[in-house]
């Protein structure tokens, strides 16, 4: 991208916007699946990272233009385009070895909501701030754990995503607890809103809290309950709003493919201009 | 802004100093609002340095800022405004010394 | 209070400054008048920034393609970023930006006036980038030199920032003038409707813009509104060309003689009824930066008490444990 300045002094930089240090995640990364290593499998593990990543995306994109200071709206941006990033990289690597030669927008764009994999807690309305950070709390610690064992992965592409991943979801997690620590330490209005947020999500942490998906690939069992109940333990504790750390649920969840009624609408939105014009190109 | 529980008034200005990369001073790159020191070093982050440019970030409220005087003429400068060695300038070079 | 002797030489000082190119700072004597219309012009800049973002923002839930959402997000977020890089110019001229939001609402300050029209499909995404940030960076390029040093100084930042803007517009409209015969219907029509709205982004003729003048003396403008228009329409002429898209202006041809296209003149009827308040989105852009507003007061009052408790709790170290 940037090529040797004109002036000696400041190469390249000086001329674009672009600073250092921007990576490819997979440069250098052996694309080739290693003997014995399921494509299928691994497939599976990386369509459901990158649907919870998609939709996730989806509903902080749907603060664009509404979020409650600009600042905010730089944040949540960032937040988005990491998820974004991951996902288009996982449907990528999902194509590759699930033999269907799919490519990313194939998996965004040409699968019906029962395909999807993201867990029903992404899929939630985009609610009010106090819910968004909460919800970006409750995702982060748990996608931030499964990441963490997944850099352990026998695909190596899966474990470079992974390793790129831990980096940006760490800031995540970080951005979110900070403001769920203000929202409940903040004032009696802000306070109420981190109760209630916190009781519209509890019926769904059951799930985020579940690691099965990354069972052979290097997390180990218990891993994310066992983050998200020590990371929600101090973020609680300076916020003052207690967060519920649920038993193992019972029963099919979005990871089976069984999701809330509120999927179907957001992949309505997302995918309706892209259905409407079979066989363009953007 | 409404008093709430002794709230009063909005987020304080900051200025924001970004290291561009190691071997590089912190350069002021401009200012933010944030409640606190610490939001606005991850608002720095999200607005400074959301294309790498940056590997440090330091934030200072800008009302803690203790400045000089104005005007580059005021006396303060005056000592060094004639000290013209300290000028890169003042060395003759011949010009096909590569790379000074 | 200084003295009329002082205040002489300090406004000659000033002159001297601004005559020799060099840059005014925030801290600088400087005229009120050339404060005030600083203020007025910056926070005009950040505000149509950031009302700027409504169009296009509609349609990042929409992209057809993660690559373009990736893109227009990046892009909006941007302009997010110009607006506060522009705010910030304007506080060191002892501007609020609390104070400047609220003329923004209450219709005391004025945005741009193309984002008082809508982005009726996914061309328009195109349009915008190609010919709206078009208009823009031929605005702005010469703003990077302007004689206020921290408006120069955001500006550089947002035109580098901006190259990326007309690009993605342009590869965009590319790529779809090559997909299907509706695609190509689509961007011919959105570039009907946003080309005599682009080239009214230049302002008013210069015959017809008063303050003009005062700010080129000032350096704080470096070209008139017709010599930028001119520029504009030179450079976009070619790159229509190369699309296979039509500009909307029977009268546009090149002529030979001034080196320059002739082009037909826009409807600055229409543009004062825009400005006045009467576009078609108008309303639906400032209602929509109020709700924002207002929603998030109580997100930003809670950051404002729990700093307070947490600067008592730990003895205003400001980064707390």
């Amino acid at each position: 991208m940037n090529g040797t300045g004109e002036d000696g002094e400041v190469p390249g930089d000086a001329r674009w916007a672009f600073g250092t240090g921007f990576e490819d995640p997979l440069h250098g990364v052996v694309a080739e699946l290693p003997p014995g290593v399921d494509g299928a499998a691994v497939a599976g593990v990386c369509v459901a990272l990158a649907d919870d990543a998609l939709v996730g995306a989806q509903r902080l994109a749907e603060w664009v233009t509404c979020a409650p200071e600009l600042e905010i709206e730089l944040a949540l941006a960032n937040v988005g385009l990491d998820l974004l990033g991951q996902a288009r990289l996982l449907y990528a690597r999902a194509g590759q070895v699930d033999g269907s030669g799919r490519g990313e927008d194939d998996f965004a764009y040409r699968r019906a909501a029962e395909e999807f994999r993201c867990l029903r807690l992404t899929e939630l309305p985009r609610g009010d701030f106090a819910f968004t950070a909460l919800r970006l709390l409750a995702l982060s610690c748990a996608r931030l754990a499964l990441l963490d064992g997944l850099r352990g992965a026998a695909d190596p592409v899966l474990a470079a995503v992974a390793e790129r991943g831990v980096t940006e979801v760490t800031y995540h997690r970080l951005f979110a607890a900070e403001w769920v620590v203000r929202l409940g330490d903040g004032t009696a209005v802000s306070r109420g809103r981190l109760r209630r947020a916190v009781g519209e999500a509890e019926p769904w942490l059951a799930e985020v809290l579940d690691d099965e998906v990354g069972a052979e690939w290097g997390v180990a069992p218990g891993a994310v309950r066992a983050a998200c109940a020590a990371d929600w333990d101090r973020v609680a504790r300076q916020s003052g709003v207690p967060l519920p750390v649920p038993a193992p649920a019972g029963g099919a969840g979005g990871r089976a493919g069984v999701h809330t009624p509120h999927l179907p609408g957001l992949l309505a939105e997302l995918q309706g201009v892209a259905r409407a014009h079979p066989g363009a190109s953007w | 802004m409404n008093g709430t529980e002794g709230v009063d008034g909005g987020w304080p200005l900051f200025e924001v100093f970004v290291r561009g990369k190691r071997g590089l001073n912190h350069v002021h790159v401009g200012s933010l609002r944030a409640a606190d020191a610490r939001m606005a070093l991850t608002h720095a982050r999200d607005l400074y340095t959301r294309r790498n440019e940056g590997v440090s970030i330091w934030v200072v409220r800008s009302a803690d800022v203790t400045a000089s005087a104005p005007d580059e003429r005021d006396p303060f400068f005056a000592p060094s405004g004639d000290k013209v060695y300290r000028h890169p300038t003042f060395y003759e070079i011949p010009d096909d010394v590569p790379h000074i | 209070m200084a003295t009329e002797a002082d205040e002489r030489e300090l406004r000659a000082h000033f002159e001297e400054t601004v005559a020799a190119d060099r840059r005014v700072e925030p801290r600088d004597w400087m005229p009120e008048a050339y404060r005030a219309t600083l203020v007025r012009q910056i926070a005009q800049h950040a505000h149509s920034e950031i009302i700027g973002m409504q169009p296009e923002g509609d349609w990042i839930t929409r992209a057809p393609s993660l690559r373009r959402k990736a893109i227009l997000w990046a892009k909006v977020q941007d302009e997010a970023g110009h607006g506060l890089y522009l705010y910030g110019a304007a506080e060191t001229l002892g501007a609020d930006r609390d104070d400047l939001t609220r003329r923004l609402l209450e219709g005391r300050q004025k945005y741009s006036s193309i984002f008082n029209y809508p982005a009726a499909t996914f061309a328009d995404v195109g349009v915008i980038g190609w010919l709206v940030d078009g208009a823009a960076i031929c605005n702005q390029v010469p703003l990077c030199r302007s004689s206020y040093g921290p408006y120069a100084r955001a500006m550089v930042r947002v035109c580098k920032e901006e190259s990326f803007h007309q690009r993605q517009g342009y590869e965009l409209l590319w790529t779809m003038a090559r997909g299907t015969a509706a695609q190509r219907e689509m961007v011919q029509d959105a570039v009907d409707r946003w080309w005599w709205p682009s080239l009214m982004m230049f302002g008013p003729p210069d015959a017809a813009s008063p303050n003009s003048r005062r700010s080129m003396a000032w350096r704080i403008k470096r070209h008139s509104n017709d010599e930028l228009r001119q520029r504009f329409v030179d450079m976009t002429v070619p790159q229509a060309d190369r699309l296979g898209v039509t500009l909307p202006d029977p009268e546009l041809r090149w002529n030979e003689e001034r080196g320059h296209h002739d082009f037909g003149t826009p409807d600055f009827a229409e543009l004062a009824r825009v400005i006045g308040g009467d576009g078609p989105c108008n309303a639906e852009r400032v209602a929509r930066r109020t709700a924002a507003h207002e929603d998030g007061a109580w997100v930003r009052e809670a950051a404002v008490a729990h700093a307070q408790r947490r600067a008592r709790r730990t003895d205003d170290s400001g980064v707390a444990r």
